[in-house]
């Protein structure tokens, strides 16, 4: 009796095995007669973890380096020749995928999902540059920045803009950080990253419309001098406003300005402000007036862009895989079955997940950009608000100065400044 | 005098908010770090939801994809009549175009003896569109599968193809464990 169980214990465990073995492997590998050895599987190396940190390392020296360069060597040729090595650097050797500019959406990422594992490079990355500019200034923008680099080799004929255009042009990136922003939150694309137009160049390798969309971006900044810093970048945003308040910044004499008017017209970006007229400042009265009438209308605009965002809620989450699926399968379900079917649709019925799981997901994905929506629209008519009230706000200026916000420390006009270094020497 | 004391008010109004700033940013950088991943993450698809759609070939960023075909020999059957190499109801078993199931060619069959064949990709040639890994899965042991080679990736903050994978195959991985390959010893 007892040898019987064995042999009928064993004879289970065995079929078992071998029906397992079938199951896998339809065809066992053979055994060859004329020594013949199976080759290795072909994978490739990956590049060790140092590189990460090596990254780092150069990163935080350059910025160290262009703040020096920037603010105490005062020196446009070195500027210049940092910005080339970071553009090999950053761009080409390491193709523009470790970058400040796309990790603001990471970042976000972060802070909205706290599933995603966000990598401390990322986080480094992202708090550096906002770090160095609370201090110095854009230092970053000048000549650590590959995108940067890259459109300030092609300004050869800068133009000025009408102050006009500026603010309105301006009010982009606000729009696209929010987007962004948007996107990131509700962990549906990484859009900075996704139309980065210069990155194709780095890896010599993008679609056309990529290449076109970067290659007209370059010519027409020709003219307008860095266009995607000016007006695209959503980090650049960030920077404006953090610089804003910086500590120190780079200033265009180096003792007292003596208005002497030859660096007036030789800011690419239109960033240096011109002192102001003595007699402009009686009429007060007149702004404080509409100072006060932007005051009352800003809540007002913030809540219109809310709701105008918002009623696009749908759209913006359609673009969101999960939710996209679940309208395909809203649509699939509620037609005939001889209708095409995508694979989306078929990988999911294969893969027997159920579908009420994937539609509560979907709505709470929907859910999600309502909400987002709101607070971006909102921003963005607070935006609209600010800047309007900033119109208002008059500034007395005696000499000619940087505008904090906009300028990207690009060092050129220190070269036209006559006034020399020194106490003493400038009064 | 009175301008003095309003550039005073100014530079104490602009010393808060750096300081709120900073403080703002310190938060982030503490909040998120403490969170944050000790080992860098690369991407890399799971073969066992890949569903061989054909979008690897198309989306990558790299005009020639990143995501190629990878062949576990340990599980290949060396059979002669390869459904990862010929297309299916092939009349002979040669290596004449027309019976071949690659597009670019990029699968070498060796003769070894009698009747097994050798089969390699040819990394170069290989755009990972699947059509093998789907032949191979169908009627063979599956051991073409479909696999990110590291070298090639550039590693995007967001990969291109995993927006458009049906069977969201795509996740990062630890850098440790590069490859996701089904059955696959050493």
């Amino acid at each position: 009796m007892k040898r019987k169980t064995q042999f009928f214990t064993l004879l289970m465990v065995i079929s078992l095995l071998t029906y397992n073995v079938l199951a896998i492997q339809r065809f066992p590998k053979p055994e060859f007669e004329s020594g013949y050895k199976v080759p290795a599987t072909q994978v490739t190396k990956i590049q060790p973890v140092i590189f990460v940190y090596i990254d780092l390392l150069v990163f935080i020296g350059c910025m160290s380096l262009i703040t020096w360069l920037v603010l105490k060597k005062r020196s446009r040729k070195a500027v210049f020749w940092l910005s080339l090595f970071s553009l090999l650097y950053f761009g080409f050797y390491r193709k523009g995928c470790i970058c400040p500019v796309g990790s603001v959406q990471n970042v976000a990422l972060a802070i909205f999902n706290p599933e995603y594992n966000i990598h401390f490079t990322a986080v480094a990355f992202f708090i550096i540059p906002l770090g160095f500019t609370l201090f110095f200034g854009r230092t970053f923008c000048a000549g650590v920045c590959p995108l940067g680099a890259l459109q300030d080799l092609f300004a050869f004929r800068p133009v000025s803009l009408k102050p006009w255009i500026r603010y309105l042009l301006g009010l982009i990136p606000f729009l696209y950080l929010g987007l962004a922003v948007l996107f990131a939150a509700t962990g549906t694309d990484f859009i900075v990253c996704r139309y980065d137009p210069f990155v194709g160049f780095f890896r010599h390798n993008a679609t056309w419309l990529m290449f076109s969309i970067g290659g007209a971006l370059l010519l027409a900044g020709v003219f307008i001098a860095r266009p995607y810093c000016r007006f695209l970048c959503p980090y650049g945003v960030l920077l404006n406003l953090v610089s804003r308040v910086s500590r120190r910044h780079l200033s265009i004499a180096p003792a007292t300005c003596i208005n002497c008017r030859l660096c007036e017209n030789v800011c690419p970006y239109d960033a240096i402000d011109k002192p102001t007229g003595l007699g402009v400042k009686n009429d007060n009265r007149e702004l404080v007036k509409k100072l006060i009438i932007y005051f009352f209308i800003t809540p007002v605009l913030v809540v219109l862009c809310g709701w105008t965002v918002s009623k696009y809620h749908e759209d913006f989450a359609h673009v969101n895989f999960k939710v996209r699926l679940a309208q395909e399968m809203m649509t699939i379900d509620s037609k005939s079955e001889t209708a095409v079917i995508p694979t989306e649709v078929t990988t999911f019925r294969s893969s027997g997940q159920m579908v009420e799981n994937l539609y509560k997901e979907a709505a709470a994905i929907v859910k999600r950009f309502y909400i987002g929506s709101w607070i971006m629209g909102g921003f963005i008519g607070l935006v609209f608000g600010l800047t309007l009230a900033r119109l208002t706000i008059f500034r007395y200026r005696n000499e000619y100065l940087a505008n904090k916000g906009n300028c990207l420390s690009c060092a050129r006009c220190l070269e036209y400044c006559p006034v020399k270094k020194g106490p003493g020497t400038g009064d | 005098m009175d301008d003095d004391k309003k550039i005073k008010r100014r530079d104490f109004i602009n010393t808060g908010i750096r300081l709120g700033i900073g403080a703002g940013l310190g938060a982030i950088a503490i909040g998120l770090t403490t969170r944050s991943v000790s080992g860098e993450t690369i991407w890399q698809l799971d073969p066992s939801k890949c569903v061989q759609c054909g979008n690897c070939a198309k989306s990558c960023v790299l005009q020639t994809s990143a995501v190629k075909c990878v062949h576990v020999t340990d599980m290949c059957g060396y059979c002669d009549l390869c459904s990862g190499y010929l297309h299916q109801g092939t009349k002979d078993l040669n290596t004449a175009a027309e019976n071949r199931l690659c597009p670019t060619g990029a699968i070498v069959r060796t003769y070894v003896e009698e009747p097994y064949f050798e089969y390699k990709i040819v990394e170069e040639l290989c755009n990972g569109c699947g059509k093998c890994v789907k032949g191979c899965g169908s009627f063979g042991n599956g051991s073409l599968q479909l696999q990110i080679q590291q070298k090639l990736c550039v590693n995007c903050n967001q990969c291109a193809i995993a927006r458009t994978c049906p069977a969201e195959a795509f996740s990062r991985v630890d850098r440790k464990t590069p490859y996701l390959l089904k059955g696959f010893e050493g």
